[in-house]
């Protein structure tokens, strides 16, 4: 029964392994749908290639509900996954900021990554950016740590916080990002661009 | 036209896509009972450097401490092998699709040189708002989303928010 790890069906080491397995076939996935270019990537933001929303909301819905069918089978206990904590102020706040810098830089840090792998420039000074910014936050740690660890709400679900189970959720989201996949191709029909 | 249909054949179906991208989610949290990321490998590796570059000042800093602490081998952590093989795999792909150059990708309004003073910009605040935020739009948005996190969901929306209420100030630069 799953997580293989925590439960000491494969190694530490092993693990290793297969997180560097894993990557491949995250990176092979990204650089495939065209997460390497920049320009395909802002053009969700106005309306051209709306390729982030539909990878990005495809990979969250079917891991969701991969991991809600594994649970009802016994193949994992989703009581040992990792679960993001919640820290409301540091969640929105990073969020805003890691908005600004998607939109002014065109990647995220996994993409520039992936896009620098085929020998995108602008990936590769993008990546000197994280590294500043990284080093930026470290160093001036003092500063913000106050902010950094306020309001911290635990390890709630969505679906905890709504009283929802994870199923009507999961249901939820599904809708959603069904509803998100029309406006995203409309939108690519209203503002076509013909070479980016 | 003729040149926009050939590329975006090349490219995978976006749901196909997502479908494996939830698919490679899905495997790392049977697995190793964690999700995706890729800010994290970055600070492993920086504070890797600090570590070995100066041990002092690492060990009289709170943020290197902390982590220093709960992380004996900061390089030898599941994402930063993650990220290792994220490379490998985008490298793959672009070479089987014959999309391996050395360019600077930008707006025909642009110059190159505006482009990179942006896309350095972009990585300073992004590099930031991932610490701040505990995860970037891997770790923290998608892997937490899969997972029902609040803090995932809040994260996503607050990182795809700001971008479409600052994205008509930087129109110029992407059309």
């Amino acid at each position: 029964m799953g997580p293989l790890v925590i439960n000491e069906i494969i190694s530490a080491n092993t693990n290793l392994l297969i997180a560097f397995l894993i990557g491949i076939g995250f990176g092979f996935v990204l650089e495939s749908s065209g997460f390497s270019s920049s320009r395909k990537l802002a053009g969700v933001f106005y309306g051209y290639d709306t390729v982030v929303l539909k990878v990005f909301f495809t990979a969250a819905i079917t891991a969701m509900i991969g991991l809600l069918f594994m649970s009802l089978f016994g193949w994992i206990d989703l009581d040992l996954i990792y679960i993001n904590p919640t820290y409301v102020p540091s969640a929105i706040a990073g969020g805003a900021i890691m908005g600004a810098g998607f939109i002014f830089g065109g990647f995220c840090p996994g993409t520039s990554f992936c896009s620098a792998a085929i020998g995108k420039i602008d990936a590769i000074v993008f990546i000197g950016g994280l590294f500043i910014g990284i080093l930026i936050f470290a160093e001036g740690y003092s500063l913000w740590e106050g902010f950094y660890k306020a309001g911290f709400k635990g390890i709630p679900k969505l679906s905890e916080s709504l009283g929802l189970t994870d199923g009507l959720l999961a249901f939820g989201v599904i809708i959603a990002a069904i509803g998100m996949f029309y406006v995203g191709e409309w939108a690519e029909k209203k503002f076509p661009r013909e070479e980016y | 036209m003729k040149n926009n249909v050939d590329r975006s054949k090349k490219y995978l179906n976006p749901y196909l896509g997502g479908i494996l991208l939830g698919l490679v989610l899905l495997a790392a949290n049977y697995m190793s009972g964690r999700g995706l990321g890729a800010s994290g490998a970055l600070k492993s590796t920086i504070i890797s450097s600090v570590n070995a570059i100066a041990p002092d000042h690492a060990e009289n800093s709170a943020y290197y401490n902390e982590y220093n602490s709960t992380h004996p081998e900061p390089l030898k952590t599941w994402l930063v092998f993650q990220m290792l093989g994220l490379i490998v795999g985008g490298f793959l792909s672009g070479a089987i699709a014959g999309r391996l150059k050395f360019k600077v990708e930008h707006s025909p309004k642009i110059t190159s040189k505006r482009r990179l003073i942006f896309a350095l910009i972009g990585g300073v605040l992004f590099g930031f708002g991932s610490q701040l935020g505990r995860g970037c739009t891997s770790g923290s948005a998608l892997s937490g989303m899969a997972v029902m996190s609040l803090g995932g969901f809040i994260t996503m929306a607050a990182i795809f928010g700001t971008a479409f209420m600052l994205a008509y100030f930087l129109r110029k630069n992407w059309i």
